[in-house]
Parts: structure tokens; sequence; C-alpha cells
């Protein structure tokens, strides 16, 4: 039912070798006043069909630019892209017209955002906010789309739907906004779902449902899901891989199980070990020390060296590339060895 | 103040109450819903909203209020000019001998008819451009925002003059006075678009609304229009009443309204030489203008306050 369009769509069907979603060598720059700031340095990672990828990072690592880039929502100028791909069904989305990346947002790949309340249209109703979705994009009549959006809304576990449907956003809870929210982006089916930093604003047993809602709807439909968050904690029961970002770039990719037990990057040590532990009770916490990187004025050599316990004296002039250790981990860390081993410096 | 129906909670939890009975007893939860709910209990929206019914009742059919023609000349005896108030002319006679009742009746109409279709132009050309400027930005909206600051630069009661004095042998009418008016007043309506319409768009819904698919039109009809529209209504409410005694001093000054049309400052105009003498037919066409305007400016603040609760 998708509209005409001039431009090369990538069809639905068969993926071959091709992945779902790839995204390769990314770099995106900010014009500034106080400079260029480079906020993603060649991010490449890729995605599957029901496959979930989580990318953790703190704040300011880039994790959500590069959202924001796959989604196509980044305000052009400041942001630029001056180099990388990503291909969806092995289309580049950056070399396609703007109509057809607005055919491709909401239909294609959706997105769930941080703070579903300020996400929401205060003016409408929950109900028209979600039957908007296939009204504009599916054409249906008034009344089909609100049975569509009470039928959502029941999907998404909103308890009495039909009566609520009628309510506006700031009549409903954090966890109930969320919900509306997803239920809004996955209406048209998505096949790639960016979901960033869907729990960060709830509370911490409201965390725990979105996730599930999340993780179940994803069973259902096959999607592939990219989980953004700076928590570890979430990502563990519902993500297959993960790909920690540091400064901009991806500095380990690994798949849950591994990076859990046997981290290969400093920094991704030390994130671990900075989670508070029941059996460590007493003990003084551990923090990772300095600050995050400025992005205005990077770091010589490895990104994460002022603050990394491993550092050796190359650290400081020799940028790591990302050392393959097997077929599914990576690390960019010239002492990647050491760190799997624990033996520190 | 224990009544106050504002105060106290809002009933939207989901209380044992079946769903229709708690929709008609809650209060509503919509921002225009909420407005009206909120305006229904305010005297001053009351009051002037009584008062601008029967302006309108008054300019559609004056003839319910008077049954003097003033248009028609065998009505005025200028044997009786100034003379005051009697049995049959409340409001006394001017110095022509027409009936100042009559002629206050019937020149309701253009002060509002001019009033309200001012507001409607300028409120349309300043808000479409205004939310064209504020959603795209950039070139745009540097051009429009320069060629408005060129129009808030002309002084208008001399912008309106030089206006209505070129336009004149056009035969326009009161349009004349309309388009006047509407070309220097639409730069306030833009601005105040424009800013609304920034503040909305840097709101994380308009970024979602964008994630999900939606165009660029859609965007600003959808998503931005409705969240900034609440500003422009207030202000051309009480620009209305501002438009009313705009088109009464073009009038005045002899340019705005043309006999043997009637107008209220074209009425204060006439009167004016004679006023020590005869007051009357000044008064009561100034009382009525003053009445009119407050009555528009009183419903734009409490259309205002009911919208925005912050200022309150």
């Amino acid at each position: 039912m998708r509209k005409a369009s001039t431009d090369v769509l990538p069809a639905e069907g068969g993926l071959g070798d091709e992945p779902l979603l790839a995204v390769e060598n990314l770099h995106v720059e900010f014009a500034t006043r106080a400079g260029v700031v480079r906020a993603v340095n060649g991010v490449s990672y890729s995605l599957g069909p029901g496959e979930t990828l989580a990318v953790l990072g703190e704040s300011g690592s880039g994790k959500s630019v590069t959202a924001q880039a796959i989604m196509g929502i980044l305000d052009m100028p400041p942001a630029r892209i001056p180099k990388g791909e990503i291909r969806f069904r092995g289309t580049d989305l950056l070399k396609l017209s703007d109509e057809a990346r607005t055919q491709v947002r909401g239909q294609r790949i959706a997105m769930v955002f941080q703070d579903a309340l300020s996400s929401l249209n205060p003016v409408f109703t929950v109900g028209w906010q979600i039957s908007e979705m296939f009204r504009v994009h599916r054409g249906m009549s008034k009344r089909d789309a609100y049975n569509k959006a009470v039928e959502l809304m029941d999907k998404v576990r909103i308890p009495a739907a039909r009566q609520r449907v009628n309510d506006y956003p700031h009549q409903f809870s954090g966890g109930m906004r969320q919900r509306i929210m997803i239920a809004m982006s996955i209406a048209l089916d998505p096949e790639v779902l960016i979901a960033d930093e869907p729990t960060t604003a709830l509370d911490v047993t409201v965390q725990a449902q979105i996730m599930e809602l999340l993780a179940e709807l994803q069973r259902e439909s096959n999607m592939g899901m990219i989980l953004i968050t700076h928590d570890l904690g979430v990502v563990a029961d519902v993500a297959d891989k993960i790909a920690v970002m540091y400064g901009g770039r991806i500095v380990e990719n690994a798949s849950v199980h591994d990076i859990y037990k046997t981290p290969a990057h400093p920094y991704t040590k030390g994130l671990l070990e900075s989670i508070p532990r029941v059996d460590l009770k007493g003990q003084e916490l551990y923090a990772i020390k300095g600050l995050p990187p400025n992005l205005l004025d990077m770091p010589t050599g490895c990104a994460f060296h002022p603050r990394c316990p491993y550092r050796q004296d190359n650290c400081v002039t020799d940028n790591p590339p990302l050392y393959e250790i097997s077929g599914t981990r990576s690390s960019a860390c010239h002492y990647w060895r050491e760190v799997l081993d624990g033996d520190q410096g | 103040m224990s009544n106050d129906p504002q105060v106290g909670p809002v009933q939207t939890v989901t209380a044992p109450t079946p769903p229709g009975k708690l929709k008609k007893e809650a209060k509503p939860a919509s921002l225009w819903g909420d407005a009206f709910y909120d305006l229904r209990r305010r005297p001053m929206f009351i009051v002037s909203c009584v008062l601008i019914a029967i302006l309108l009742v008054m300019s559609f059919w004056p003839s319910l209020f008077t049954s003097i023609n003033p248009f028609d000349a065998k009505t005025c005896e200028l044997a009786t000019a100034r003379q005051g108030p009697s049995a049959g002319h409340i409001f006394g006679r001017d110095s022509l001998g027409c009936d100042v009742y009559a002629r206050t009746i019937f020149g309701a109409r253009n002060s509002i008819v001019i009033g309200v279709s001012t507001t409607i132009i300028t409120a349309i050309v300043g808000g479409l451009l205004g939310l064209l400027a504020g959603a795209r930005g950039g070139a745009v909206d540097t051009v429009t925002s320069r060629v408005t600051e060129v129009f808030f630069a002309i002084p208008w009661i001399l912008g309106a003059l030089l206006i209505s004095a070129t336009f004149r042998d056009a035969n326009l009418g009161i349009w004349i006075v309309v388009i006047a008016l509407a070309v220097l007043a639409w730069p306030m309506t833009f601005r105040i678009m424009r800013a609304a319409v920034i503040t909305a768009r840097s709101q994380d819904f308009v970024v979602a609304a964008r994630a999900l698919g939606a165009s660029q039109s859609r965007v600003m009809f959808g998503h931005l229009l409705p969240n900034a529209v609440a500003p422009v209504i207030v202000i051309a409410t009480i620009n209305l009443g501002g438009f009313i005694s705009a088109e009464a001093a073009l009038s005045f000054l002899g340019v705005g309204v043309q006999s043997p049309d009637i107008s209220w400052g074209l009425m204060i105009a006439d009167a004016r030489n004679r006023f020590l003498e005869a007051p009357l037919p000044l008064v009561f066409p100034a009382v009525f203008l003053s009445i009119t305007v407050l009555a528009f400016i009183m419903l734009g603040d409490a259309v205002r306050d009911a919208l925005d609760p912050k200022l309150r």
C-alpha cells in the first residue's frame, strides 16, 4: 500500500548475504562556533532480522547521533555526514532523496524516544496520534484507524484501552506514555526499531516491563532492534550482541555472554566494575577515573588513554584499530590480551 | 474559594464510575476544552461576550433597534440641528438635524466589519508567514523577518494615511481602511506566530513525528500550527478592538470611511466643531466606540488567561 516513489526503495523479502541494516564507517560532525565536533568517527555495525543490538556508552559517546543519522533526523546543518554508508536492505539511505527517506522513516525503520511525555503532541489525544499513523500512511478511514489504535493500545497492554483512547498524553503515567510511544512506532510494522534509551526516564520496575514488552513485540514480528542505553543492567536479558562506544567510535563488539564474563576493552571492564553488586556490600564502588573526552579536543592516540589503567606509551600516540579477537568479537585496545587475562599493567 | 473549580484533583484517574458518566463530570483535558471550561466561569468573559453579541446583532439587523433609517435624507431636518434629546430622538439631533441614536446604531456595522476583516486578514497572512518562517528557518526566516522589520519601522498613522490617500480614487469604500490597516498590522501576528512555532519546533514531539515518518507539511500543519495557534488567537482578539479604534481615528482624520457611509469616527469628527454647544452628538458615538473596543480587549484578556495559566 506504499505510495509510489520515483526513488528505488529497498524491496522486502529475502536478504541474501546483505544484513538488514548495516552502518559502515559512519562519520558525523557538527559545525559549532568553537570548531568542528566529530561526534561519530567511523562507526560500523550490522543488524539482522529478529536480532537485538545493544549500543552502550556514556553521554557524548555518539550512540544517539548514530541512531539519528540512521533515522535521518539530524539537523543538517549544523550536522554533516562526510563519510560512511547506512545500508538498509542493501540500499544506502544517505543517497536517497528526502522524499524517499520520509517513506522509510516510520514505515520501515521506526524509533522510540527516551522521554515519552515530550515526544507526544500535548494538544491531541493519544488515539488521534496513533491513528494518524494509519490515516496518513495507510489511507485508512477515521473509524478504522481508531479501531486499529485501540487494538495497538491493547497490544502494548494499556489497561482499558477503549476508554482511554480519547485521553491526552498528560493523563497517562510515564510507563503508559512509553507504551503509547512504542505503539506508535510499531504501528506500521517496521523492519527495524531503534529504541533510544527507552527506559531511562522510568522507574526500575516499569523499566523491566517495557523491556519485556519490546522483546515480546520483537519476537512476534521478527524486527531487528537497536537498543541504545548507558545502563548495562537493562540490556543483559534482551540483547544478542553489544557494541560499546567511547568518544565517537566503537571500542568493543561482543556477544552479551562474552562481555559480561570477559570484557576485552578496559572501558567495558570499568563499566562492569562500576555496577553496584550485592556481594560486594560495604566496599567502595569502583568508578572510572577522569572525565569523558572533550569532543572538540580529543586525546591523541587512543581516546581512552588518559583514563586507562592498562596504558602504555604507544597508547598516547597510536590510535588502536579494532582488533579482531574471534568471529564475533573485536576490541579497540592494543592490550586486549592483557585485559582479557585480567592482569593490570 | 473552597468551591473554586480549578482547585482540587483533576478527576482523570480511572475511577470506579462507568466511562460514560466519568466523561460528563470530569474536567475536560484538552487545551481548548479546558480553556472553555475556565472561561465559562469568568464574569469578564461573559460580560464581553454579551456586549459583543449585542453589537453583532446591531450591525447585522440595525432596524431592530431603531425605526429611523439614517440613510433616508427625509429623516433629517436642518431646522432642528443640534436639538437636545426628545421623545422620538433620545440622543438628540446632530448638526444636520439627523437622529444621533439611529446613526450610532447604524455605525456599528462598519466598525465591526472593518475590525473583523482586518483581524482575519492579518491572522491569515501574518500567521502563515510566521509559520513558514518559524518552521523553515534559514534564509526564508531571515528574509521574512527583515521584511517585517521594515513594516514595523513605519508609524502606523502615517502609513495608513499614505495608503488611504493613495487609493482614494479607487472607490473601494470601507475596504480601503481594511487594506491600510492590514498592510501595517500583519507583522505583529507574524512575530508572535514565528516565536510560538520556534518554541514548538525544538520540542521532542516534533522530532518524534519526523522519526515516525511525518512529512514536512504534516509537521508544519499537524504539529507546529496546533501548538502555536493559541497566542495568535489571543493577540488577534485584542487587536480587533485596536482596529476598530484605528478605523475611527482614520475616519476622524478624513481618510477612512467617507460620507454618506456612517462611522463612529466620522460622527465624532462632524460633532467636534460645536462640541461645547451640543456635546451629545459626539459623546454617544464615542461611548459606543469605547464600549466596543473594551469588549474585544476584555475578551482577548480572558482568552489569554484561560489559555495560559502561567500568567495568572
